[in-house]
């Protein structure tokens, strides 16, 4: 059994912050995470950061990964890094952690704290024959490109006009993939316009109030129909569009991964606005059970760089809890804080301002 | 418009077009963010203050065109890949399009290449003048000879090589 501190259950872009804070106030820190390395979704994010300075705008999502990484290696002897492995459950009864290395080695981990930055799950919708060969989650074709090298398809249809289905259909068209369209339910686009224009001006068409009715193809996808929907989503007959593709990108839309926090009776809410069920905090990013927190995308399905920030203020609040409380604790929190409602004050953000409250512990 | 399309309307693009007398004596950045997001690295890459410091970060950049040079570096920074400068003085019909791009091949200098507008249609040819790469990030900033009546429309070029 692995005794530590603090546990860090994901080492993206959330863990990484939280356990280099933990670390930096003095905490033994053991980070697990499911990858074969660490960074999370960052390590395929080829795309430029929004925000400022403070979050690393203007750089690439995997050059922020390497830059979190050698800020992590200041603490070398308080942190452990442990990838391939996966946290499979928690046990109340005597508050250990089981985790499986690969699929064959199983330990356990009995820490004092636990920072929950599992991330979330990509979403999907079901079409007729969306279980052909061809049809990915676009978080596994932004692996496959940016990862691994490989050229997922020829011709894609993506499906989804938010951040991620804007971002990767960008990507493919940099990989030499003909992104033929993209799709989106909803009357506007989702993601960031600026995202959009990139995309359009270099000739990819974008349908909103579209969605796509049936995918085609034998062994393999060979295309997809598309149709109109009016205001009440029911589908314009007569506007069908066939589109040939072999490949299917899925970008609609991302929940919470937070069965841990489940497992560990933390009070839960559902609350649309950040993505489904999120546990409920508190300022320090602790939920309603003691020795749990959170922060990034298990907490609401938000931005890389307000995950950063959550992650620091969840390292930072669980060490203080076990006594590694730095001389600069307070200003350090409210920065964290400040910085945060900058990030979240605009108009795109208005759904999580909205989100939040509920979400937040009454005190 | 632009929620549904993801093109800027005409009257957008008016908004952020500089007064006929700037655009004729120099370059200058023209800065096509319409939306307010979290982003203020324009600011922060401009070397003359001529992109203003943001109040809130979500506002929108505003620029004095009085201080800008058309060095581009905003161009290469804006991580929405946003911004660009155009030249209406090169000569009598011809401007030049800075703009960035972050795609293979990368043209060379002297170059004909396709100028396609914000929709990406293909309205004209034009001959690479320069490619920088100002941050060595990734993304590079081509400078492109345009037909001045195109100026204002083309915001992308594609390489087309016949060897593929």
């Amino acid at each position: 059994m692995k005794e530590t501190d603090i546990l860090v259950v994901g080492g993206g872009p959330a863990g990484l912050c939280a356990a280099i804070e933990a670390a930096r106030a003095g905490a033994r820190v053991l980070i697990i995470d499911d990858g074969l390395r660490l960074g999370g979704q960052l390590i395929k994010q080829t795309h430029k950061f929004f925000g400022s300075k403070d979050e690393y705008a203007g750089t690439r999502g995997f050059k922020i990964a390497d830059v979190l990484l050698s800020e992590l290696e200041r603490y070398g002897d308080r942190v452990e890094a442990i990838t391939n492995t996966t946290v499979t459950g928690y046990y109340t009864d005597d508050g250990v952690f089981g985790a499986l290395t690969g699929e064959e080695r199983y330990f356990k981990v009995k820490p004092k704290r636990a920072i929950i930055a599992t991330g979330a799950y990509e979403k999907t919708i079901p079409v007729p024959n969306c279980d052909l060969p061809g049809v990915y989650g676009a978080g596994a074709v932004q692996t496959l490109m940016n990862v691994y090298g490989v050229k997922p398809g020829e011709k894609a249809l993506m499906v989804g006009a938010g951040n991620i289905g804007l971002i990767i259909s960008y990507q493919l068209a940099q990989a030499g993939v003909q992104v033929q369209a993209v799709v989106e339910a909803m009357p506007k686009i989702g993601g960031y316009l600026v995202h959009a224009s990139k995309i359009r001006r270099i000739g990819i068409p974008i349908y909103t109030s579209h969605t796509i009715k049936e995918i085609h193809g034998k062994e393999h996808v060979e295309g997809a129909t598309i149709v109109q929907i009016d205001e009440r989503w029911e589908p314009i007959s007569g506007t069908e569009k066939y589109i040939e593709a072999d490949l299917i990108c899925l970008a609609v839309g991302l929940s919470p991964l937070i069965e841990l926090l489940w497992q560990a009776g933390c009070k839960m809410r559902y609350v649309p606005e950040l993505g489904g069920y999120v546990p409920v905090r508190n300022r320090e990013m602790r939920t309603s059970h003691p020795d749990f927190y959170v922060a990034g995308d298990a907490a609401a399905i938000e931005e890389a760089s307000t995950a950063m920030i959550e992650g620091r203020i969840a390292g930072l609040c669980a060490a203080a809890s076990l006594g590694y409380r730095p001389p600069d604790y307070e200003e350090r929190l409210e920065g964290f804080w400040a910085q945060l409602e900058r990030l979240r004050r605009g108009p795109v953000t208005e759904k999580i301002r909205q989100g939040l409250p509920k979400a937040m512990k009454e005190e | 418009m632009l929620e549904r399309t993801g093109v800027p309307t005409p009257e957008q693009i008016r908004e952020v077009t500089p007064p006929e007398e700037i655009m004729k004596a120099k370059p200058v950045a023209i800065i096509e963010c319409f939306q307010k997001i979290p982003c203020d690295p324009c600011h922060t890459a401009c070397p003359t203050g001529a992109i203003l410091e943001f109040e809130d970060i979500n506002d929108l950049p505003k620029i004095d065109w009085s201080k800008c040079t058309g060095c581009a570096l905003c161009v290469a920074k804006c991580p929405g890949l946003a911004v660009f400068v155009v030249d209406m003085t090169y000569s009598d019909r011809e401007a030049i399009v800075k703009l960035p791009y972050e795609f293979l091949p990368v043209p060379s200098r002297g170059e004909e290449v396709e100028c396609l507008n914000r929709e990406g249609k293909v309205v004209s040819k034009g001959k690479v003048l320069q490619v920088f790469e100002p941050f060595k990030d990734g993304t590079k900033v081509i400078s492109v000879v345009v037909p001045k009546e195109f100026a204002m429309e083309i915001r992308h070029i594609r390489v087309v090589r016949k060897d593929g």
